[in-house]
């Protein structure tokens, strides 16, 4: 069977040109196409916004000619970019800190055998299957401010507390920061819960037979060896709070932009108001923004993968 | 003891169960908002049962919804099936016929898709316009599958970097060359592997809505997440077909959950390269 097998396969290559005969040649053209893609579609476009954020296109027609740092200079004397900075802040803070804590809370008390783990793993992740627009539909309703969940909490007695979520005019974007937690606490939870099931259980043995009670068992073998799920976990998050994108898009910027995003931002200025220098820069704002946040965690994952 | 122990076990019920009510609360008030007619909508009985099951608010979401319902259809399936198999066999040039500078390739894929979209909308939208495809399902399509080539490279490269390069190299004495090897070795082992990747891009693909909205903005051809946006964005808020045509386009993605949770499990894991 098998000299059948490389009988036939001989005979193909044979058909060939020779230099299609090296099959590692026969690779690198394979990929040729999904480089030549990747490369255009995201390097050459990213350099190509970095170009537009210097250039004149501010109106409906394409100008490229040289602005030098015009665009920058509007951008940073925006008071709505800088709205979008400490919108910016407040949103990772609040964002990031759900996303772990709760994340890491689950993941620890499904970790205790508990009687019917499938089904609150199954329920806690279900919020990231639907797309972030259904979220912020969903909580856009739950949180209007004369009714939603403040009936809950009236009809609970605490009739003096009535958030205006979304609509408050300085904290608003804590208010998303929980449709974003909804949907991306699950995820953390999940790498959290894989994570604690990697860990060998002699270890976890080990540690009680040395005395440690849960409290210490966490603080001093649990929450070490998880570092790598934290820190993914925080880089996960700290990109997705840069990208922050469809829910105020769905919710709206709020009373004084208190709801507004830097993704928001750019896409009005672009695709809205056509200032595509504008939106450009706030792009390339973004992009800069990204990169001390996922280049050191991509680096440090891929080196600890190839040993 | 036994009591301390009863207390701290039914005070870790009690944390599951309420973070159980927090993930469900937004999907049960979808549904009860969706079962009731217009005239029954008021914020202040949100929280109140429909009077009779009224499935009105369903029937007008999808009458108005369902062309891009189908459009996310006809999107979804030829960039998840593209991309998938194109991350199939750039996963096996990373994992099995490395060259120099391949690490350096694979990274710089990895590299761009955790970037913010934002950062290439601009030159997107101006080479669909060139190539005649902006406003078109055929340029969302195509954008889904360069957009898809690196998270599924990434998610093929590492499945095929476990099969151990033994067998590679055995088929290559037996005289196979590259096709023959992906075909007769590395093609079979593939198929959970697809299935993770396939599930993954179909889930991603049908929620995507940043580039979907720059794209496909024109609402009869947008795809369900750019229609609920619409349905947002009208004068007066209905919120009984806001909830139920969030709930159709949520049904795919939440019926493909609950039935292949486990591959949606390990794409999630793989993809955020902590697995």
């Amino acid at each position: 069977m098998h000299s059948e097998l490389s009988a036939r396969a001989k005979s193909l290559p044979a058909l060939l040109p020779k230099w299609l005969r090296d099959d590692r040649k026969v690779a690198i053209l394979v990929l040729a196409p999904s480089i030549i893609a990747v490369a255009v579609f995201i390097y050459i476009f990213m350099g190509w916004t970095l170009y537009i954020s210097v250039s004149n296109w501010n109106r409906p027609a394409l100008d490229l000619s040289f602005a030098g740092l015009k665009n920058w200079q509007r951008l940073v004397n925006d008071p709505r970019f800088h709205i979008d900075l400490r919108n910016l802040v407040l949103f990772a803070v609040g964002y990031m800190s759900q996303c772990i804590v709760i994340g890491f809370l689950l993941a620890a008390l499904l970790n205790e055998r508990i009687r019917g783990e499938v089904f609150f793993r199954t329920v806690f992740l279900m919020p990231f299957a639907v797309s972030a627009v259904v979220s912020g539909t969903a909580w856009r309703w739950l949180q209007v401010p004369s009714a939603g969940i403040n009936l809950l909490i009236a009809n609970m007695g605490f009739e003096s507390f009535r958030p205006l979520w979304y609509m408050h005019p300085k904290l608003g974007m804590l208010a998303i920061t929980i449709m974003g937690a909804w949907q991306f606490s699950g995820f953390v939870m999940a790498l959290y819960l894989a994570g604690l099931r990697a860990i060998p259980d002699e270890l976890r043995e080990a540690a009680v037979i040395d005395g440690a009670g849960t409290v210490a068992l966490y603080r001093y073998v649990f929450i070490p060896m998880l570092r790598p799920v934290t820190y993914t976990a925080v880089v996960l998050t700290g990109a997705g709070s840069i990208g922050n994108f469809e829910i105020p898009s769905i919710i709206g910027t709020g009373p004084g932009f208190a709801t507004d995003t830097l993704g928001f931002y750019m896409f009005e200025q672009t695709f809205r108001s056509n200032r595509y220098g504008l939106g450009a820069a706030v792009a390339t704002f973004m992009l800069i923004l990204s990169i001390p946040v996922v280049l050191p965690y991509l680096i440090s994952v891929l080196r600890e993968e190839k040993e | 003891m036994s009591l301390n122990r009863l207390l701290v076990g039914s005070a870790k019920y009690a944390v599951l169960i309420a973070f159980a009510a927090f993930y469900l609360v937004p999907f049960y008030v979808m549904i009860l908002t969706g079962l009731k007619p217009l005239e029954d909508i008021s914020s202040f009985e949100i929280w109140n049962m429909p009077k009779s099951l009224d499935w009105g608010s369903f029937r007008e979401a999808w009458n108005q919804m369902d062309s891009n319902f189908w459009n996310s259809v006809r999107i979804t399936i030829p960039g998840a099936i593209v991309s998938t198999f194109l991350g199939s066999i750039n996963g096996y040039v990373f994992a099995k016929w490395g060259f120099r500078g391949s690490n350096v390739i694979l990274f710089l894929f990895v590299f761009g898709m955790f970037l913010p979209g934002q950062g290439i909308l601009i030159p997107l939208v101006w080479v669909l316009q060139f190539m005649g495809l902006y406003g078109k399902v055929n340029g969302l399509i195509m954008a889904y599958c360069i957009f898809g080539i690196p998270i599924t490279s990434l998610l093929f490269y590492r499945y095929y970097a476990s099969v151990p390069d033994e067998l590679v190299d055995a088929s290559k004495i037996d005289g196979c060359g590259f096709f023959g090897i992906y075909r007769r070795i590395i093609l079979p082992l593939s198929g959970p592997t697809f299935a993770v990747v396939g599930v993954w891009q179909c889930t991603r693909i049908w929620n995507e809505y940043l580039m979907a909205l720059v794209v496909l903005g024109n609402p009869a051809r947008a795809p369900v997440t750019v229609a609920i946006k619409n349905f947002s964005s009208m004068g007066v808020i209905p919120w009984n077909l806001q909830m139920a045509a969030a709930l159709i386009a949520s049904v795919p993605t939440i019926a493909v959950y609950l039935l292949l949770g486990k591959l949606f499990m390990r794409g999630l894991l793989e993809g955020s390269l902590s697995g």
